[in-house]
């Protein structure tokens, strides 16, 4: 590998292009009046920042999390028995099992939820945090389940038998030896499934109705507002949860399938 | 009553698999299959709950001469595949720059944190960026490219499309990126120095060597990245126009339509969405079978 004075050159390049778009975002977050054609904004103002304090964001963040918590619980909770039977069982049927498991990924959620809707009303989840945390689980047990299926292979189930063998009854197995061997796989798919129920807006607002006010969803009616203040604002807050995490994520998740369900948030 | 106590009865291997699975099957056979199979009957004139059901073809004969529709099957044709085009290509080239580079947990960092950015604040910051009082805009008439906004061409809410093929370019090519870093292991470098070796020049040892090996996770990456776009709502939505909108926005919009013979419309257009997603992943399966056995 030659070092020469164009890899620095190379890598600014790559780094600005990836960071140019976030660059008006932070711009407008604290612009005062900024009209055309300021290249930046002649005053900062707090404003922006000042609406992140108000009432309905401070709402829409709670039922954001409670939202995104909940469907993060649930799928890991679905996704573990399934991740367990495709990880450490061959049986007949694995790979129709399988295919069914990814058809989410390709059956776009927007198709599916539409003709299902009628449902959700009929059985009152309509406009319920309920129904969009059910709505949620489609596009998010997928991942949950084949990143626990893959844990599951790698799991050496010696301990499991030895402990059985010592005496312990399955619950105390599975909490004292198997669940902590697959922390990491279980950290990787709850912090997975949170941040594409973080990033979720369509499901929401179809199931929703708009009455389930989410942050993207008041993002969205911010940026259809002439307010950039506001929308920037909210941008900021959306956007720095789940880089965040994914900053941290780095650090345990080395596993594909966890960059593709990061990119499909 | 049997009295069989709960610790000495267990189930069968086969009926473990069973239960194990079960749960996670409820929700993909409900939503999913149930999903698609509702909006296939409610295309062809189911109406559950409301209304009298009439079987017939008419929201299909409706959706396949509507101009409308043609309008959008092109725009969404357009835009997917040329983000998905570009997200491919620049992401291989992006991969192969940042393993020459070194450097690479840096930008790899720098990927993964633009892969956490929701589509939402991408749509965001794309218009920011690229409207006609943008910023890049903006840059252009401090450097005298333009003298006004009316100068400037519409690159958001333009009837090509570009300010949505750019969210999606700019989101997904990390992506690619990504997936193509991971697939570059030492074991590729080991493959590299075998063929120079061998007497196989840089763009040979590229075309022989690094590309096969690429190809295969770089299409299931671009698979997924078409099937996303094809049918993603938010982007569209904001960064494209009313008229001509892409499948997914008409599909909606046919949905909350006041009008309720619009919705089996909304319901055969997402057959049609679902069908074609679908044909992308099965020609990706093809595609993928013949590379893997081509290559190594």
């Amino acid at each position: 590998m030659t070092r020469s004075p164009w890899r620095g050159a190379a890598v600014a390049v790559v780094a600005v292009v990836t960071l140019l778009p976030m660059v008006p975002v932070v711009l407008w977050a604290v612009a005062g009046a900024w009209r055309y054609p300021d290249l930046l904004p002649p005053e900062t103002s707090l404003r922006g920042l000042r609406l992140l304090a108000g009432d309905g964001v401070l709402g829409a963040l709670g039922t954001s999390v409670l939202v995104s918590t909940s469907v993060a619980l649930l799928a890991c909770l679905v996704g573990l028995p399934a991740g367990r039977a495709l990880g450490l069982h061959r049986f007949r049927g694995r790979r129709l099992v399988q295919f069914l498991l990814l058809a989410p990924i390709i059956v776009p959620p927007l198709a599916v939820t539409l003709g299902l809707q009628v449902f959700f009303v009929r059985y009152g989840l309509a406009d319920t945090v309920g129904g969009v945390v059910l709505v949620q689980l489609v596009p998010t047990v997928p991942y949950a389940a084949s990143l626990l299926a893959a844990a599951h292979a790698d799991l050496d189930t010696d301990h499991e038998r030895a402990a059985r063998v010592l005496g312990a009854g399955p619950v105390r197995t599975l909490l004292h030896v198997s669940l902590p061997l697959l922390r990491p796989a279980l950290v990787t798919a709850f912090l997975l499934t949170f941040l594409i129920s973080w990033s979720e807006y369509v499901l929401t607002l179809l199931v929703g109705g708009g009455r389930v006010t989410t942050l993207p969803l008041l993002l969205f009616s911010a940026i259809e507002s002439s307010d950039r203040t506001a929308a920037a604002a909210l941008g900021l807050l959306v956007v720095l949860p789940p880089v965040l995490l994914v900053l941290a994520l780095t650090r345990v998740a080395g596993r594909d399938v966890a960059w593709v369900g990061v990119s499909r948030a | 009553m049997s009295r069989v106590r709960a610790t000495t009865w267990r189930p069968g291997p086969r009926l473990r698999v069973v239960l194990l699975l079960t749960p996670a099957l409820l929700v993909v056979g409900v939503f999913v299959v149930g999903g698609v199979l509702q909006a296939v009957l409610q295309s062809l004139g189911f109406a559950p709950v409301v209304g009298e059901s009439q079987w017939t073809l008419d929201a299909y004969r409706r959706v396949v001469t509507d101009p409308v529709v043609h309008d959008s099957l092109l725009l969404t044709a357009r835009v997917s595949v040329i983000s998905t085009a570009l997200a491919a290509v620049l992401g291989t080239a992006l991969a192969l720059l940042v393993r020459r580079l070194g450097g690479r947990r840096r930008l790899a960092a720098l990927f993964h944190g633009t892969l956490a950015v929701p589509h939402l604040v991408g749509a965001l910051a794309i218009g920011l960026l690229l409207s006609p009082s943008g910023l890049l805009s903006r840059a252009a008439y401090r450097l005298g490219l333009v003298d006004s906004v009316q100068d400037v061409p519409a690159l958001t809410q333009d009837a090509f499309g570009w300010g949505i093929i750019a969210e999606y370019t700019w989101k997904e090519t990390p992506f690619v990126a990504v997936v193509a870093l991971a697939a570059l292991s030492r074991r590729v470098s080991d493959l590299e120095d075998v063929a120079s070796t061998l007497g196989a020049t840089r763009w040979q040892r590229l075309r022989e060597v690094t590309l096969p090996v690429l190809a295969p996770p770089v299409a299931a990456a671009s698979v997924l990245v078409l099937a996303f776009v094809t049918a993603s709502y938010e982007v569209p939505r904001l960064l494209g126009r009313p008229y001509p909108a892409t499948l997914s926005v008409e599909a909606f919009q046919r949905y909350r339509d006041i009008d309720l013979t619009s919705r089996p419309e909304a319901m055969a257009l997402a057959v049609v969405i679902a069908l074609l997603t679908t044909l992308a992943a099965l020609a990706y399966l093809r595609l993928v079978g013949g590379l893997t056995r081509r290559s190594l």
